[in-house]
């Protein structure tokens, strides 16, 4: 118990800032598209007999046409009348309004969203049009709910996050062992812009086949770069730092090369699939990276592999002289981490819908913050997996929480790298307690 | 030092300290590791704070808070591993942090005069301009006493000096201890090495458990008293009998070289037989085994397994062809201290506890367990990190992990460096268990009396060549391991 709350303690930390910025962006909200339409609707049926005659007031956009839909819906289904359906501006409202006053019909309501309602020309409406004095005007009924909470703010947090998170877990591989990977964030330019070349000088308009395979390529090139940093590392014993450092200005450079320091914009619309797709609601890159923290956890913590890693971050030496093999479970992890850059690079491209060399650009240093802020230590063989998620989710809700109560841009980044220095401080005088002094 | 007393969460580290030194005296500490001497140490060199009781220097109340505190006092401590900086030369590290200033220069002229007048009252001869990682062990802890008595130490505190030391080191180490009592300092001796107490102390402290149990004359002591104070119970000998009875032979050594470390070194181990393989420090012994172990790499030599030759590239390829190595150093090559007992003895053994790429952890935690009660390893539990177990017990994780993996030949390095005498005597006894099982066992070691206490057949190495092999071990002394381990001239056994 006292172990879990050691290793996962940043969970509450978390935990803690989501209650805060939920506490500060609490807001009158309006429901808006279909659930407002149902919810009208009811409130209609509420008050109404069968057959009551309603005229739907929205403006001319596809969250109102959703509304309008639903609510005709529930209102036919309730037994109402629906006598017109208003997809414009205030005076388009005014003259359907007329229509019905004019042809002797009766309007029992009026059904507006919460941007219709507030039309002067349903203000008055006794006095401007006098047969309609007793006709209802009907909306939405608002509620209080935090802007943070609400769920497309939610789901724009785990979009910024996901290529940083991704990158995560094979710089925590890295660390573990002991290492570090400086060259993460030119990855993600370079196999960004390998990708996007390939698809966009294809002979032909590529298909799902071609542009898996370019998108394959991307990240087979900045692994290939990930191996070779392994074998720099290993074989010949440079310093990691010393070794990715000088990748991550290869790859920058041939990134910028292959690109002609352009972005690659020909690109088709379905390679956004990746990035902006959803299913049920959920990005297919938060699906992916949900996916690779679960195998990830899997292979920590399960297989020998991870053992393996742990031990080779913890004392190499005593590793080697119980058989571990060393060289293969670095090579295994700068690899790793090589492909991942990639793959962030990949879903980064598909989200953006282009290929560019500024892509990644300082990714390197917020990849290793949340690393860290998770609680993984930066001299190996300490640390967990799904403490790099909790980490690089508390950076993510604290720049969108800043985002959200207006904080500028630039004070962004003193309270960002302030916290992560709290955060490193907590855990170190959480450990010293436990292990007495020294 | 009275009344100490610290907890650590979980442990009460000393109940009841209590340590009284005079001038002019050495004074000896002794007790099994976890005794509570190394706490009791840092108490008194501020480099923690004890939960209660007092320290009186010259009868005055004193409160150490820091180091710092403590070297103001007069308190200086030689720790086990030196707190040397490589790369200064031996003079930059006595006056680290104290410089001999003149308007923020360094007086260096100043600085050499002191140092060399420090070495000249150690009676040592070193260069104060020589870098520190180019100095032997012995010389690097001359430095460390140098720097003790350049910030006036009266009490002077060595924390097992002896054990990285050669038996002649040894005995100048003990010229150099006896000068600086003359001049009036007083001395705490901390070893596992009773002889050095005998030769050495005027009194010893005893404690067990974390407690005071007994200070006495050292002459009023004997061997047996102290081990009886220390265990709390009588130990019969310090080293079980064990009777070879040696089958055929499993590992063939010849002609291995490696550099001018490892020359032509041939020799045989068979099942069943305990072989010890000493000679001084720098002999090549730790490089001998290293090659047997696959850790370095062979230049040239045959190295025969139950009569097949075998190719060594890596210790993995060793620990398959069922080679296991107890490194000398236990913390930095044996074990991964950042993780768990359990995990640490699987690391080797995952192969076989490895289900498509899955670790069977019940199986691990259960053949663990096993080990626990066969080599009775004292820990709270499987998932008890390796780096809080005593020396003696993480040794027991390091065989355990070895044991499983089923190996013939066992090579022990040091193996009781370090460890206290009733885990000693358990670790001779699962050796003795081992050898009866018909493992071949290689014991490198530099404690004379455990090398003919322990060994069915001595080899003694000098200077990276193989100089004398003793087969009569029951009439051999330590003078004829030490002729052979100085000239490589001494006497040749049939």
């Amino acid at each position: 118990m006292k172990r879990a709350l050691s290793d996962y303690g940043m969970l509450g930390a978390l935990l803690l800032l989501c209650a805060f910025f939920s506490w500060r962006t609490y807001d009158e909200q309006q429901p808006t598209g279909a659930a407002a339409g149902r919810q009208v609707a009811s409130l209609v049926a509420k008050t109404a007999r069968a057959g009551a005659r309603v005229l739907i007031a929205t403006r001319d956009n596809d969250e109102d046409r959703e509304f309008a839909d639903a609510l005709t819906n529930a209102l036919a289904a309730a037994g109402m009348v629906v006598v017109e359906t208003v997809h414009g501006q205030p005076v388009d409202a005014r003259r359907a309004m007329t229509r019905i006053v004019e042809s002797g019909q009766s309007l029992d309501f009026i059904a507006c969203n919460h941007a219709t309602a507030t039309w002067p020309v349903f203000q008055n409406l006794a006095e401007k049009l006098p047969p309609l004095a007793k006709t209802v005007l009907v909306q939405p009924q608002s509620y209080g709910w935090p802007n943070f909470l609400k769920t497309d703010n939610l789901l724009n947090v785990a979009n910024q996050i996901v290529v940083i998170a991704i990158i995560a877990i094979g710089m925590t591989i890295v660390i573990l062992t002991g290492g570090i990977d400086l060259s993460v964030g030119s990855f993600v330019a370079l196999s960004a812009v390998v990708a996007t070349w390939l698809i966009a000088h294809a002979e032909t308009q590529p298909g799902w086949g071609a542009m898996t395979l370019a998108c394959a390529s991307g990240i087979a090139v900045t692994a290939a770069l990930g191996l070779f940093s392994g074998v720099m590392v290993t074989m010949f014993s440079i310093p990691p730092f010393i070794v990715t450092l000088a990748m991550m200005l290869v790859g920058s450079g041939l990134a910028y090369l292959l690109s002609k320091g352009e972005s690659i914009y020909r690109i088709p619309e379905s390679f956004i699939w990746l990035g902006r797709g959803t299913l049920g609601g959920i990005p297919h890159s938060v699906i992916l990276m949900g996916g690779l923290y679960v195998l990830a956890h899997i292979v920590t913590s399960r297989m020998s592999l991870g053992r393996y890693v742990y031990a080779v971050g913890g004392n190499r030496e005593a590793a080697r002289l119980s058989g571990v093999p060393v060289t293969a479970v670095l090579l295994l992890a700068y690899t790793l981490s090589g492909a991942l850059a990639g793959l962030g690079g990949i879903v980064t491209a598909s989200q953006l819908k282009s290929g560019s060399p500024n892509y990644g650009t300082m990714y390197e240093l917020y990849v290793i913050a949340a690393v860290v802020v998770g609680g993984t230590s930066l001299s190996g063989g300490e640390g967990k997996i799904f403490g790099t998620l909790i980490g690089a989710f508390i950076i993510a809700v604290i720049q969108n929480g800043m985002n959200l109560t207006g904080v500028e841009s630039y004070t962004q980044k003193v309270v960002l790298g302030l916290v992560i220095l709290g955060a490193v401080l907590l855990d170190r005088l959480k450990k010293k307690r436990w292990l007495g002094s020294a | 030092m009275e009344g100490i007393e610290k907890s650590f969460p979980g442990v009460r580290a000393v109940r009841h300290g209590r340590l009284e030194l005079r001038a002019g005296e050495v004074l000896a500490l002794l007790g099994e590791n976890g005794a509570g001497k190394s706490t009791l140490i840092k108490v008194l060199a501020g480099a923690l704070r004890p939960d209660a009781g007092t320290i009186r220097i010259d009868g005055q109340a004193v409160h150490i808070t820091s180091p710092h505190d403590a070297q103001r006092l007069g308190i200086s401590v030689v720790y086990q591993e030196f707190n040397l900086i490589p790369a200064l030369s031996a003079r930059e590290n006595i006056f680290l942090g104290r410089e001999r200033t003149r308007a923020g220069f360094i007086g260096r002229g100043e600085e050499q005069r002191q140092a060399r007048a420090l070495f000249a009252r150690l009676n040592v001869r070193i260069d104060p301009e020589t870098p520190c990682r180019d100095l032997t062990i012995a010389q690097q802890q001359c430095v460390e006493i140098a720097k003790a008595l350049a910030q006036r130490a009266r009490i002077l505190v060595l924390d097992e000096p002896s054990a990285v030391l050669t038996s002649q080191e040894v005995e100048q180490l003990f010229a150099i201890i006896r000068e600086l009592q003359t001049q009036g300092l007083g001395i705490i001796y901390i070893s596992h090495r009773l002889d050095e107490v005998f030769a050495l102390a005027q009194r010893a402290t005893i404690m067990r458990d974390g407690q005071y149990i007994d200070t006495q004359p050292v002459p009023n002591l004997t061997r047996a008293r102290i081990i009886e104070l220390m265990v709390g119970r009588a130990l019969e000998q310090e080293f079980p009998k064990h009777k070879a009875s040696p089958g055929p032979v499993r590992l063939a050594v010849t002609n291995l070289c490696r550099g001018r470390k490892v020359r032509n070194v041939s020799f045989q181990v068979r099942a069943g037989e305990i072989v010890a393989l000493t000679g001084l420090v720098g002999s090549g012994r730790t490089e001998t085994v290293r090659l047997l172990f696959g850790a370095d790499r062979a230049d040239s030599g045959r190295i025969e397994l139950d009569g097949r030759p075998l190719r060594i590239p890596s210790p993995r390829a060793a620990v398959r062809a069922g080679i296991g190595l107890l490194p000398e150093d236990r913390k930095t090559q044996g074990l991964v201290l950042t993780q768990s007992v359990c995990e640490n003895f699987g690391l080797p053994n995952l192969p076989a506890l490895t289900r498509m790429g899955f670790v069977a952890r019940k199986r691990e935690r259960a053949a663990y367990t096993g080990y626990v009660e066969t080599l009775r390893i004292r820990s709270y539990g499987p998932e008890q990190r390796a780096r809080e177990l005593s020396g003696g017990n993480q040794q027991k994780v390091v065989l355990a992990k070895w044991l499983e993996r089923r190996c013939d030949v066992l090579i022990f390095d040091e193996p009781t460096r370090g460890i206290d005498v009733g885990a000693k005597y358990e670790i001779y006894l699962l050796m003795n268990r081992l050898a009866a099982e018909g493992k071949a066992i290689l014991m490198v070691s530099s404690e004379l009396p455990e090398v003919l206490g322990m060994a069915d057949r001595i080899l003694v190495m000098h200077e990276g060549r193989m100089t004398g092999e003793i087969t009569d071990v029951a009439g051999a002394n330590q003078q004829d391991i030490l002729n052979l381990a100085v000239s490589g001239a001494g006497r040749q056994s049939p």
